[in-house]
């Protein structure tokens, strides 16, 4: 009897990589380890709906208890793997036993970037990432009048928004000039500014946090480098995450900002596959590599990485696509638009439904949609169908941008 | 608890009891029924939750909103009964209920 196939991180690429692998046909023996206590569960709620109570738990797992027996997936939850040995085809437990695979799929995803400046060891400082943050989040913030958050991002800034919800006073801070600045443009930026200044959170950009101290009231003091301070209840940071690529890299895997894999998912080991946040892929849509955080990312990459375990050559070359929810606005974005030499605004962004148009050399990049899903649904059609669409065109309303994307 | 019946695409029928206030997407996630993927988890933005709901019932389920009729649009194949099961909160009065899912994995 053959040796097993082993998926390692039970998010949603692995979760993925399960489903994927039993929907093909295999019908061999299949392992996924988590090396969190429950069930697999989605993480975007947790910064959004959830956090604001509005979910219960139950309704955040992936899978009923009963699917991982009805489909023959032997899942071990709180239990993380430490170690691969590619000589062998052996992974090594949190226990120290050891385990055969035939293949293996990584998906370790990421984990929070922590605070390094002085006070940052203190208590009252939170992160959300796993469904215990955010538990423990929402019940620290039951009690608390204030709140701080360090890092204007997607993360940060939903929990603004869940934290104004619950009628807390919030202040962020964001050591770039505008929010979300990684991802979108500054028309974006601006219009989510006057969003969060209007539900009155305190926005601070372009200044970093030097210290946080407890103050003889017992609150915290955030002291920033711009020589300002907030006193606040508790602090919650939301700066980035870091891969967990430690694994794959003291194998001998190579690793690059994540694990680096080709367009079908597979390392520079022809038995391991990687797929969703801790890869640095090849996206043939995109034809560039680079690494992703979000769903889309993880579904569609799981599912080449589990065809590729089977010996199927499936490329993974779909148009990425994010979501994030922020009070009563839908942000969506399609494509990847960071290097853009043009864009238009379509719609009206002072009544806050438009969308951004990117273009570079006057072929379409991507949209960022603000209560625009028709936009959004378009571009990604667009994209996906690879058609053509001149800036000129996208920014007039009287143009259905889905009829061109059909047709 | 309202019943509702799923038929998968291979025609298979599904009798589930869905709890008053989830989704009849959730419902079905609920119960292994193939083919209601949901991605996104219900915030109406991947369109792979997507249904026929029977003939019988579109007067009582309705129509869908701006939002989901966009998202809709990246449905495999859309007709008259097209709706996102993420988007439909089951109530009472959709016990019976009668649902086709449709092809949401290509």
């Amino acid at each position: 009897m053959s040796a097993p196939f082993v998926v390692v991180g039970a998010g949603q690429a692995g979760m993925q990589v399960c489903d994927t692998l039993r929907k093909s046909g295999y019908e061999g023996d299949l392992i996924l380890f988590g090396d969190e206590s429950g069930l697999p569960y989605q993480r975007p709620p947790l910064s959004k709906a959830y956090l604001g109570g509005e979910l219960d738990a139950s309704r955040l797992l992936f899978r009923p208890a009963d699917y991982f027996a009805k489909h023959n997936i032997d899942i071990r939850t709180a239990q993380a793997v430490v170690a691969i040995d590619r000589s062998t085809s052996t992974i090594t437990l949190d226990n120290g036993d050891s385990l055969a695979y035939d293949k293996l799929a990584l998906t370790t995803g990421t984990r929070v970037r922590q605070l390094n400046c002085p006070g940052s060891d203190l208590d009252d400082i939170y992160y959300v990432r796993s469904l215990d943050d955010s538990n423990q989040l929402a019940a620290r913030l039951e009690s608390a009048a204030s709140v701080t958050i360090i890092g204007g991002g997607f993360i940060g800034l939903e929990v603004a928004s869940q934290a104004r919800k619950l009628g807390k006073q919030v202040t962020v801070i964001e050591a770039q000039s505008r929010l979300m600045e990684r991802a979108v443009s500054e028309t974006v930026s601006a219009f989510y500014l006057q969003l969060h200044q209007r539900n009155e959170v305190d926005v601070r950009l372009g200044t970093g946090v030097k210290a946080i101290e407890r103050d003889d009231g017992g609150s915290l003091c955030i002291r920033l480098s711009d020589g300002g301070e907030v006193i606040s209840d508790l602090v919650v940071a939301g700066i980035g995450v870091v891969t967990n690529s430690e694994i794959a890299e003291a194998a001998g895997l190579e690793c690059d900002n994540g694990i680096v894999v080709d367009e079908f998912a597979c390392t520079s080991d022809p038995a391991i596959v990687s797929a969703g946040d801790c890869t640095m892929h090849f996206n043939g849509f995109l034809q560039q590599r680079i690494r992703l955080e979000s769903v889309q990312n993880a579904v569609d990459q799981a599912k080449t990485a589990a065809q590729s375990m089977l010996g199927q050559r499936t490329p993974y070359v779909q148009v990425p696509w994010f979501w994030s929810d922020q009070y009563d606005v839908k942000l969506q974005m399609a494509g990847i638009t960071s290097d853009h030499d043009e864009h238009v605004v379509r719609g009206d962004t002072a009544a806050g439904t438009f969308s951004i148009f990117y273009f570079r050399d006057g072929k379409l990049l991507g949209a960022d949609s603000v209560n625009s899903p028709a936009d959004h649904m378009a571009c990604r059609r667009l994209l996906s169908g690879g058609k053509e669409l001149d800036p000129r065109s996208a920014a007039d309303t009287t143009i259905n941008l889905m009829q061109l994307a059909k047709g | 608890m309202p019943k509702i019946t799923y038929i998968d695409i291979q025609g298979e029928k599904h009798e589930c009891d869905v709890a008053v206030g989830v989704s009849v997407m959730e419902g079905a996630i609920q119960n292994g029924i193939d083919g209601i993927l949901a991605i996104c988890g219900g915030s109406c933005a991947c369109s792979t939750c997507h249904s026929y709901i029977d003939e019988d019932w579109m007067d009582k389920v309705g129509a869908p909103d701006d939002i989901e009729d966009s998202t809709l649009e990246l449905a495999l194949e859309r007709k008259p009964g097209s709706r996102l099961t993420c988007q439909i909160e089951v109530t009472d009065a959709l016990d019976g209920l009668v649902v086709h899912v449709a092809q949401n994995d290509g």
